[in-house]
């Protein structure tokens, strides 16, 4: 499905040259693609919000009490106060959907219309809550007295938003990219293999690309690649110190999933399974994750899942990596002699269960943890992630919510912030700029690369 | 037949019908559908322990307590009152022999083996759980968030069963002696209109709470995800 946008060389440039990196601030805003009748559009979320509901779905829909308590615990709400950023509320029209269409009650909703029909201008309304608003971080799942998992119902809801042309201009914009490049910031496969290229030379290291068999396939986030181009090189330092046999590969290397955040299931599976077959075909028996929240759940948690049979390899966030070698004694770190507050990336820690990766190799790095308030698995999301730091319309909402982590970094008044999120580092990058912040994001690999000792 | 008569009579074999067939129909409805299987490599592989989230989500967390507090007090004051006064009150644990000892053509009543709540304890957390019922409507009338996702399941629920309770108090402080049937009546009428009522709204929490828990608490445990 194609945006309506007047004809131009290139749609949807970007900006890489700013805190963020992401698309320009378009001209005119298309938040609706293709040319569906509103009728159409609503058939179309009718139908993917139908193949969620399935029996874990189904629970969750019949047992929300209204109680509220979700609102309190989702930052967006908490800064604002505003109701409607309430996480259930953001998921009305796929209740709604489930209810009249789908549910066992559905029969008597509808003839007695107690549930009246989804509408396009109710799922355009919903568009801001459901991807603005919300960054899947699913602090509102740990509060739901019921156990409803709301965050994982939000990415249900966004299948529906696609299918039926509603997605935020630059989320749709940067996911359309990706499945036609490869990479949502323009990391193509040529790009990348210059990059690996300027940064061996530059950095005097062996970076192997494309060979044909490997023990570790390791891969990278768009944002490192254009931004953050220190995390390949920290990669390499860490791979060759350690001795692995492992390279990067062209037709394989680039683990953000925009099609997992703007709800386009195919390119979910197309983005998800270049990366199997990469590893698939070096042979590899570990598959590392870079510094990226989402890439880890969607191919650690949902990989296997898009394959339809279990990875033939194991996959680790490069945290987990990090503490598997830490562990085992392979890898031994020089001291950094400082205070360290970590930012839990949500997708990692809280909904991805690596919690205490990244704890274990800090304190290997000998420095004082000082945790933040509230910590590790409730620890406050960055405001950024599920897609939300690439809609500039979110931008105000966004800030607002990052006053929170500002707030929980500085009362803990350590002197060095580090993430294992390339996402969560350009959402602190762009809020610190907004607010001239005095503190700056660092990442656990590079911070790694720059205190590797002796080998064990 | 008088209207205390067809209140505990065919009214409430309609009411306990309709309660049986209409969540047995809910239940089914929900049950039957499939999940995709999960073929990811679990991080724990006895992922049945994260059924312990039925107990924990049981307890508010320190760190959540501050936006929770009213709701979780108000709502455990509310379901403790009302289950101790439903399931102990002696005039309830009596009337069941009765109809249990009928049911099988017996002329004794059966003496049901738990213990039971005299009409002062029956009282007093009658109007523990009457108080916190009206705290919950007061709030969710007050509460922006909470005025905002309610509809009207929520304030007929609410309704239907705070008229049991309501009713049941009414006939708790009559003085000894033979109860006033139409009092008695609008007691059993507004236990029907409970049941009858039950299995279409929100209510039906009451059957979905542990395995919402137990399945969500076995999926996050999978991952060693935070529960």
């Amino acid at each position: 499905m194609s945006p309506k946008l007047p004809h131009t060389e290139e749609p949807h440039p970007l900006e890489l040259d700013q805190p963020r990196v992401a698309v320009k601030v378009p001209a005119v805003r298309v938040d609706k693609q293709g040319t569906l009748s509103d009728a159409e559009r609503v058939d179309r979320a009718m139908s993917a919000f139908i193949k969620d509901f399935g029996r874990t779905t189904a629970l969750y829909l019949e047992s929300c009490i209204h109680c509220g308590m979700c609102a309190d615990v989702c930052h967006f709400h908490e800064v604002t106060k505003d109701p409607k950023y309430t996480p259930i509320w953001k998921l009305e029209p796929f209740k709604q959907a489930y209810k009249r269409e789908y549910g066992p009650l559905a029969p008597l909703y509808r003839a007695l219309n107690l549930k009246s029909a989804v509408t396009a201008a109710q799922l355009e309304e919903w568009q801001h809550l459901i991807y603005d608003a919300c960054t899947v971080c699913g602090r509102c799942s740990l509060a739901c007295p019921m156990g409803i998992d709301i965050a994982g119902m939000i990415s249900q809801a966004r299948h529906g938003m696609f299918q039926a042309g509603l997605v935020p201009h630059e989320l749709w914009a940067v996911a359309e990219r990706a499945a036609r490049e490869g990479s949502p910031l323009g990391a193509t496969p040529k790009v990348f293999a210059e990059r690996i290229e300027w940064l061996a030379d530059e950095n005097e290291i062996e970076i192997p690309l494309d060979k044909p068999r490997a023990d570790v396939l390791c891969t990278m986030s768009s944002i490192e690649i254009m931004k953050y181009p220190d995390s390949l090189v920290a990669t390499a330092k860490l791979m060759n110190h350690l001795g692995l046999d492992w390279t990067f590969r062209t037709d394989g290397y680039e683990a953000t999933n925009f099609g997992l955040l703007s709800g386009n299931i195919e390119w979910q599976k197309q983005l998800t399974l270049k990366l199997i077959n990469a590893a698939i075909a070096c042979d590899a028996k570990l598959l590392v994750l870079p510094e990226c929240g989402h890439a880890y759940g969607a191919l650690r948690w949902m990989g296997a899942n898009v394959l339809g049979r279990p990875l033939p390899f194991r996959v680790l966030h490069i945290s987990e990596f990090l503490a598997e070698h830490v562990r085992d004694g392979s890898l031994r770190l020089r001291k950094v002699g400082k205070s360290v507050t970590y930012h839990d990336p949500c997708q990692i820690s809280r909904r991805g269960g690596a919690t205490e990766a990244s704890r274990e190799v800090l304190a290997a790095l000998g420095v004082e943890l000082r945790e933040m308030y509230p910590t590790k698995g409730l620890n406050w999301c960055c405001g950024g992630g599920g897609g939300v730091v690439a809609i500039h319309r979110a931008d105000e909402l966004r800030y607002q919510a990052f006053r929170l982590k500002m707030d929980q970094i500085d009362a803990t008044d350590a002197e060095l912030p580090v993430t294992s999120c390339a996402n969560c580092r350009q959402t602190f990058d762009d809020g610190g700029a907004h607010f001239h912040w005095n503190r700056t994001m660092h990442s656990l690999l590079e911070l790694v690369a720059d205190h590797l000792g002796e080998l064990g | 037949m008088s209207l205390l008569d067809f209140a505990r009579g065919p009214a409430l074999l309609v009411a306990v019908l309709v309660f049986l067939a209409g969540t047995a129909w809910r239940l089914i409805g929900v049950f039957r559908l499939r999940d995709p299987q999960d073929l990811s490599e679990p991080r724990r592989a006895a992922a049945w322990k994260g059924i312990r989230l039925i107990a924990l989500r049981s307890w508010p967390r320190r760190e959540f307590l501050a936006g929770s507090a009213f709701s979780e007090i108000a709502g455990y004051t509310f379901h403790v009152g009302f289950l101790a006064v439903l399931l102990f009150n002696v005039k309830h644990v009596r009337g069941l022999g009765n109809w249990l000892a009928a049911s099988i053509g017996s002329h004794t009543p059966a003496a049901l083996p738990w213990p039971t709540l005299g009409a002062t304890s029956s009282v007093v957390l009658s109007l523990v759980a009457l108080v916190a019922l009206l705290a919950t409507l007061l709030h969710r009338l007050v509460s922006p968030v909470k005025r905002l996702i309610s509809n009207f399941d929520d304030y007929f629920s609410w309704l239907v069963t705070v008229a049991p309770l309501v009713t049941g108090l009414v006939l708790a402080v009559q003085p000894e002696g033979p109860r006033p049937g139409g009092l008695l009546a609008a007691h059993y009428l507004s236990v029907d209109a409970l049941l009858l009522w039950f299995p279409w709204g929100k209510l039906i929490h009451a059957f979905t709470l542990m395995p919402v828990r137990a399945i969500t608490g076995m999926r996050f445990e999978r991952k060693g995800a935070t529960l």
